[in-house]
């Protein structure tokens, strides 16, 4: 008998084994919550250091509202890597994901409202009614926070799980809000390159559920 | 009791302030006085006045300018660090990013350049680099900048006016307005590719807008020839504008009859009109223009300053507008 033909199967299922019981270590949790707040660390190091360029300000209104999008693409990705990779665990490190999107969400919007508008609440709104893409931003911060205030393990027993589940479909408008929220800012400089990646990586994102749902397989699996 | 009735602060016109080049200087010369060195040097320090006020960066070949006798040409404010000033740039021939031009224009050749001046004029000539950098002398101009995107900078600038070069080739009657055309080679220009605006960049004015002393083609700043980044060799500066209807890189000065067709109003006719005179109280579509941000000056957490009308050059440049609807000329 060939060795390699009797190994080969018998590798990939302990792969997995092997990737389950770092995922369920009860350091696993920290190590995320430290990681996710890296990005907002290290903003406050370059705002501090000075080393953010010309424009401060600017960039760290830019580098939240891409941290935002970032974390929206790495939560909705959880589901998705978690049926492929057979990876059951990641459950779990879904919805301090979702919160942290909704945390630099609203870092976005607190250094728009700072740094941009000095806080001045009229100006904020004028602001919000005048320009469609911060109207659409704003939408999409507004419509994530009923998800972040349900977040919690009370919550889901008190709407019950197929209610709750249905209200966090949300997260679709809000990333489809988002990425129309970049792409029409980037419009003011007809540079579309950064916005069709995200673009791209939520189509597929999305695309994934929608072929899962309704695709051929499904009444295979259902069988 | 008796209260003194507070009448609140009088503040001064910034232009009635003292620089702080010029204070600085005052205590530099106490200091040589007080140390017996003044004798050899303060022959040299009177005649200061007489050349720019900025100090080099020492990175570039010299430029130096007179000081501007043009009026409105040297504003008092401080000028802009020159790090910001050739590090945040708009210059989308060599990417959209601001930080893509210093980064990518090392590749833009600046000799040899020629400048051709064509059109309706008794005297088209196409002009070598060397030729327009002798046709008049140099001056110093600290403009203030103010981009449409909403942020400004203040610049000490070295070139001459415009007008002078005009003179020269000696518009028919035929020339009601003059358009610039910029550079566009794919060689050394990585973005002339892409598809954010129609290239070359063409730029225009009205004529006597063109003919405005303060109208500046630019050779330099900082005392110091242009960094490719910022149009070398060779660009035009108009500070009542908005930052993108100055053109860097120039190649081609047309004149013509016909108002010209310009990269961002092709672009966007609604966001950006011919004239984009810097107006605080005519909105782009997408964000106010009543508020500024002052690069490497105002702090992060400061509040955004008032935007001048015409960016404070009313005084010299109104008369150009006298009874037209700037809300539909915008």
């Amino acid at each position: 008998m060939n060795p390699t033909t009797v190994l080969a199967p018998r590798t990939a299922p302990a792969s997995t084994r092997r990737a389950k019981p770092l995922l369920l270590r009860p350091t696993a949790k920290p190590v995320l919550f430290v990681l996710c707040l890296l990005p907002l660390a290290w903003l406050v190091y370059g705002a501090i250091a000075n080393t953010l360029g010309a424009n401060p300000a600017e960039a760290l209104i830019r580098s939240t509202g891409d941290w935002t999008l970032r974390f929206l693409c790495v939560t909705l990705g959880v589901t998705p890597l978690r049926q492929i990779g057979k990876l059951p665990a990641l459950a779990r490190f879904r919805r301090m994901l979702g919160l942290f999107t909704f945390f630099y969400g609203c870092m976005h919007f607190l250094c728009y409202g700072w740094l941009d508008m000095g806080f001045v609440w009229g100006d904020i709104v004028r602001d919000i009614a005048k320009r469609p893409f911060i109207l659409v931003g704003s939408s999409a911060l507004l419509l994530m926070s009923p998800l972040a205030l349900t977040s919690f393990n009370r919550a889901i027993k008190a709407l019950g799980a197929p209610r709750w589940q249905l209200l966090h479909r949300l997260v679709y408008g809000v990333v489809l809000l988002g990425l129309l929220h970049f792409f029409w800012m980037r419009s003011a400089k007809h540079n579309y390159a950064e916005v069709a990646v995200y673009a791209a990586i939520v189509a597929v994102l999305l695309g994934w559920r929608l072929w899962a749902r309704f695709g051929p397989r499904r009444a295979a699996r259902s069988a | 009791m008796h209260f003194l009735k507070d009448r609140g602060f009088v503040h001064a016109h910034s232009s009635e302030i003292t620089p702080a080049a010029a204070y600085a200087g005052r205590r530099d010369m106490l200091k040589l006085l007080a140390t017996g060195a003044a004798g050899a040097t303060l022959a040299a320090w009177a005649g200061r006045d007489a050349l720019a006020q900025v100090a080099r960066p020492d990175k570039l070949a010299a430029m130096p300018g007179a000081r501007s006798a043009v009026a409105g040409a040297v504003t008092m404010e401080k000028t802009t660090p020159y790090v910001d000033v050739v590090g945040y740039n708009n210059f989308y021939e060599f990417g959209t990013d601001k930080s893509d031009p210093a980064q990518n224009a090392h590749t833009l050749k600046t000799r040899p350049w020629t400048v051709s001046v064509e059109g309706a004029v008794k005297k088209p000539k196409v002009f070598d680099l060397d030729e327009l950098l002798k046709l008049a002398p140099m001056e110093e101009r600290i403009y203030r900048l103010r981009c449409v995107e909403g942020w400004s900078m203040v610049i000490p600038w070295v070139g001459y006016s415009l007008s002078e070069l005009i003179k020269r080739v000696e518009p028919t009657g035929n020339a009601k307005y003059v358009e610039f055309v910029t550079l566009a080679d794919p060689k050394t220009m990585p973005f002339v590719g892409s598809r954010v605006l129609e290239w070359p960049y063409v730029e225009g004015l009205r004529l006597d807008e063109a003919m405005h002393p303060l109208a500046l083609l630019s050779f330099g700043l900082y005392g110091e020839v242009l960094p490719n980044q910022n149009g070398a060799p060779v660009r035009m500066v108009l500070p009542w504008k908005y930052g993108f209807k100055s053109g860097k890189s120039i190649v081609k000065i047309r004149f013509v009859e016909k108002e010209p067709s310009t990269a961002w109003n092709k672009a966007a006719k609604n966001e950006y009109g011919f004239y984009s005179n810097v107006n605080p109280s005519v909105d782009h579509p997408r964000w106010s223009q009543a508020t500024e941000r002052r690069i490497g000056e105002d702090g992060l957490f400061a509040k955004k300053r008032p935007t001048l009308m015409f960016n404070g050059y009313e005084a010299q440049v109104g008369q150009l507008y006298a009874g037209m609807d700037l809300k539909k000329n915008y």
